[in-house]
């Protein structure tokens, strides 16, 4: 319709159903979305990626990461810092004696997941933190970077369920090749597998 | 139409305020003489308007952001108190606490006046507002000159602000407001006199009197000139208001800053009221001249003088959550070249009526009315869209 | 772009400061005005400089990829493509279909979200009190609750990787953008109706800001900006990247460069990457996500070493051509790193359209060119 004044009236009709609809649809068709927060919380999405955590089977001793320092070389904005242990005679133990994550330079890009070839770290969903002071307030130390693998289904359960079939599937095959055997061959696969 | 029994209370809800009045002066009598009285009565009067006045502006403004967010798909304000009720008084007790800026170069006594001048009109106007049957607080029998008057007043605090903050984007934005002002002062003037004519009084009261009728169809708004009378006032109104779409100079996101700038606090505060309080009066009194004011069947007038006035200003909010901004030239073109012409064909289309008030006179004034709009839109080629045309190509 | 010499004391010289509402960003400009009409403009960027190609040059070619997403970071996912593009140019990496289908709809969904962040953004400057706004982002909230799942982050996504993607779509995925196509057009429909006709915004934005064709094409300026003057250029249609030459899809073009045509343009690209999303959903195969020779990399980047040469891709981005030019000197980090923004080749435009037009319509033309500001100071 060429009426002046028609285009202002379409408008107003717009508004006007949105108005009324916002009474009593639906959120997700149109009504009001708002999530009152923080009585509310929005639903959780499984891959979500905020800051990185620590995986532990069982209990805090048994981590899994072994201190190789590949996530500390890979992270773009270096906020990683890795100290391996050393065991009593002065050898590597394999186990990080200072795990740090400055919260406030990671970035959340997730590389650390991907290159990690112990499956230890992941990417956590919490993302209520909060801090004093910026320069040491959000800096992560190992005890509060750990979390039990429980944890971890929880949060995750396809990616933690794929990973620990492969766990699972890999000390099968560790025990199988350890077992003696009538022609025992050259075993020079170690523990892990490191597949993608 | 209300059987016997209920028309009596009916008639005692609908007169509560005033026999309220009536019983403290009934009291007040036996100890003030004749005089004193009289003036006791004028002060009750203004003592209802002074309250009356705020709260209604407290509360429009919850009402605005709760409609707006209604619009909008969200909540309004709703966490303190129940669905946002004590929010104005948050924001009263904000506004309160913070701290006083006067510019350095600033002209102190007119920076202090400009909020203070503006709220006068704003208040004053009350007094001719016919909230319900024979509740008008002053009758004066120039009632509406009286809030033309009156409500003209408010350009000159702008620009006082404005001139006393000593700040040349201040300064831009209120002489803009001020010419915004002036220029919709007209159409608004002109827009009235129709309904001036057709009741052959300027009394707010008189005016609501001579739209009674059987079924409520003697309201103005149901005649050719009423329906035209009526868009233009509520257009003109919104723009005395600054309100959207004709919020040009007090728009944040534009570049040059609004006349109340340098405004902090209560200075703030009082602007702020002034401007809701002129929005509540330019409502009440469309909803007088053209919508029947307190009129309507079975609920008391008073009820029904602010459902009305309530209504309009729904639209008002409505029209803020709708429209993007005028221009200043599109806003200036807008009231001289479009709402002028269109006012001054109402006053020849109300003399009409006033001869023949049957169907022959609806037919020509539709006539008339057409033929005008064409021209005027013809006219005014800057307002109509265009027709555009997209390619595609590949 | 020097300012005149104001020795006429009526001209008045405003700076819109880095802090204003409407200028999205941290941008500042200088306008001198003679009463209502603006006589000189200046704009003046580098508030955002994070030496973003300066970070680039000392990390390995994949952890760039996160830096990528924070340069247009309204549609993180264009420059993701941008950059993984250009990468596999230089090392010679092919990329499986099934993979390229799912970067196509990954694009297109981008320029959806931006779209309407834009004109969301330049109904708000125009004064609609957040109303077109907030219904615009309702339905960016839906792309952006499925970009969470698919990739884990709203707007940071990181999710391209060299030779494919990192995560493949499952079919409750796909369903979900099935629907989200579905239910666009009428949200359109209802954007349309409330704005398309509507006098007040018509007469704001008609022949204002015109920009003719041959000054854009002049000035380099690419994007709907670009085919809102006229000229029939869209990277998709002229490189053939990726898969687009499978698509069906036409190139809205506009006629007169005013603010309305560039408005109204990239409402008809909405509904063209509409299209193009309903067909790729249909045809998308099964298969791959990641080309076989780039997996060991994705665990060791350090190994990652492309060929020495130089390569420069581009990408229609939604705000025009985003381009990447990269050196390879041998070794895992680029020797050097720039990026095309078209952000601030856009921007050049910027005074010649508002030359003669009012105060109150630089803010407006400034926001129909579309600019963002982590892409103009990189």
């Amino acid at each position: 319709m060429t009426v002046f004044g028609w285009g202002v009236f379409k408008g107003m009709m717009v508004t006007l159903k949105n108005f009324l609809t916002s009474y009593y649809r639906k959120p997700d068709e149109g009504g009001i979305f708002t999530v009152q927060y923080p009585e509310e919380r929005e639903k959780k999405i499984e891959n979500f990626r905020n800051f990185p955590f620590l995986v532990y089977d069982e209990t805090p001793g048994k981590i899994r990461c072994v201190a190789c320092g590949i996530c500390e070389r890979e992270c773009p904005t270096k906020c990683i810092h890795i100290e391996m242990e050393l065991d009593a005679t002065g050898k590597p133990a394999r186990k990080p004696a200072v795990f740090d994550i400055d919260y406030g330079l990671c970035m959340n890009c997730g590389m650390c997941e991907e290159v990690c070839p112990f499956d230890s770290i992941f990417m956590d969903h919490v993302f209520e933190i909060t801090a004093p002071e910026r320069q040491t307030g959000l800096v992560r130390h190992k005890d509060a970077l750990l979390k039990a693998n429980e944890y971890f289904q929880k949060i995750r359960p396809t990616l933690a369920s794929v990973i620990d079939q492969k766990r699972k599937a890999a000390e099968e095959k560790k025990k199988a090749a350890a077992a003696p055997q009538p022609v025992p061959p050259p075993s020079t696969g170690g523990p892990t597998q490191g597949a993608v | 139409m209300i059987p016997p029994m209920l028309r009596g209370i009916e008639f005692n809800v609908d007169m509560i305020f005033v026999t309220a009045k009536a019983w403290i002066l009934s009291l007040l009598a036996q100890f003030l003489p004749a005089w004193l009285l009289v003036l006791a009565s004028i002060v009750i009067s203004g003592v209802v308007i002074l309250c009356l006045g705020p709260v209604i502006m407290m509360y429009l403004t919850l009402l605005e952001r709760k409609l707006l967010g209604r619009i909008q798909n969200r909540y309004g304000p709703n966490r303190v108190g129940k669905w946002g009720l004590l929010q104005p008084i948050a924001d009263g007790i904000k506004m309160f606490t913070k701290e006083d800026i006067v510019p350095a170069n600033a002209d102190k006594i007119v920076h202090l006046l400009a909020p203070i001048v503006i709220v006068v009109p704003a208040l004053m106007v009350f007094l001719v507002v016919p909230f319900g049957e024979r509740m008008t607080a002053v009758n004066l029998n120039i009632g509406l000159l009286f809030f033309i008057a009156v409500s003209s007043i408010t350009i000159l605090p702008i620009f006082m602000g404005s001139w006393a903050s000593r700040n040349k984007y201040s300064l831009l934005g209120g002489m803009r407001t001020a010419a915004q002002m002036i220029s919709y002062e007209i159409p608004m003037t002109l827009a009235v006199v129709p309904a001036i004519m057709m009741s052959q009084s300027l009394s707010t009261n008189t005016i609501v009197l001579s739209q009674v009728g059987d079924y409520d169809l003697h309201w103005y708004i149901f005649t050719p000139w009423g329906i035209v009378g009526f868009i233009v006032f509520f257009l003109c109104a919104t723009a005395e208001c600054n309100r959207p779409p004709f919020d040009l100079p007090e728009a944040e996101s534009e570049l040059v800053a609004g006349f109340h700038t340098e405004y902090s606090g209560m200075k703030f505060a009082l602007f702020y009221m002034a401007e809701y309080m002129n929005a509540f009066t330019l409502c009440a009194i469309a909803a007088t001249l053209f919508l029947g004011g307190w009129q309507g069947p079975f609920l008391p007038s008073w009820l029904w003088f602010f459902g009305k006035t309530f209504l309009l200003i729904c639209v008002m909010i409505w029209f803020r959550g709708t429209f993007p901004r005028f221009r200043v030239d599109h806003l200036m073109g807008f009231a001289w070249k479009f709402l002028l012409p269109l006012t001054l064909l109402n006053i020849l289309l109300t003399a009409l009526w006033q001869f023949t008030s049957n169907l022959a006179a609806w037919f020509w004034s539709i006539l008339i009315l057409g033929i005008s709009l064409w021209t005027l839109v013809k006219l005014n080629r800057t307002f109509v869209p265009e027709k555009r045309h997209y390619p595609m190509g590949n | 772009m020097d300012l005149k010499n104001t020795e006429n004391a009526s001209t008045l010289e405003i700076n819109f400061g880095p802090q204003h509402p409407s200028t999205h960003g941290v941008f500042r400009m200088i306008v001198q005005l003679e009463g209502e009409k603006v006589c000189g403009l200046k704009p003046i960027f580098g508030y955002l400089h994070r030496n973003h190609e300066q970070i680039a040059e000392n990390l390995p070619y994949a952890a760039i990829m996160p830096y990528t997403d924070r340069l247009d970071y309204v549609n993180a996912l264009t420059n993701n493509f941008g950059y993984a593009l250009t990468v596999e140019k230089l090392a010679g990496l092919e990329v499986p279909e099934r993979a390229e289908f799912i970067r196509v709809i990954m694009a297109e969904l981008a320029r959806i979200v931006n779209h309407i962040a834009v004109i969301g953004f330049m109904l708000n400057d125009l004064g609609a009190f957040f109303t077109p706004l907030l219904y615009a982002f309702r339905e960016r909230e839906r792309i952006l609750d499925l970009f969470e799942t698919i990739t884990g982050s709203r707007l940071m996504c990181n999710f391209f990787r060299f030779g494919g993607v990192k995560r493949d779509l499952t079919k409750e995925n796909l369903a979900t953008i099935q629907q989200i196509v579905d239910k666009f057009p009428a949200f359109l429909k209802e954007f349309e109706a409330l704005l398309s006709q509507n006098e007040i915004l018509c007469m704001r934005c008609q022949n204002v800001g015109i920009l003719s064709a041959a000054d854009a094409t002049n000035a380099g300026i690419t994007g709907p900006v670009l085919r809102a003057s006229g000229v029939n250029y869209d990277i998709r249609k002229v490189d053939h990247y990726s898969i687009y030459d499978r698509f069906d899809f036409k190139i809205p073009l506009g006629e007169k460069g005013d603010v309305y045509d560039r408005y109204y343009v990239r409402i008809l690209e909405i509904r063209e990457s509409l299209k193009i999303l309903d067909q790729a959903l249909a045809r998308i195969p099964q298969g791959e996500i990641i080309n076989k020779k780039a997996i060991p990399f994705l665990k060791m980047p350090r190994n990652f070493k492309p060929p020495v040469g130089e390569a420069y891709g581009r990408v229609e981005a939604p705000k025009g051509e985003l381009g990447y030019y990269i050196v390879s000197d041998g070794t895992p980090q680029p020797w050097r790193y720039h990026v095309r923004a078209p952000s601030l080749i856009n921007l050049t435009a910027l005074e010649a359209m508002c030359l003669g037009q009012k105060v109150a319509d630089a803010v407006i033309i400034l926001g129909s060119i579309d600019i963002v500001l982590g892409e103009t100071d990189r």
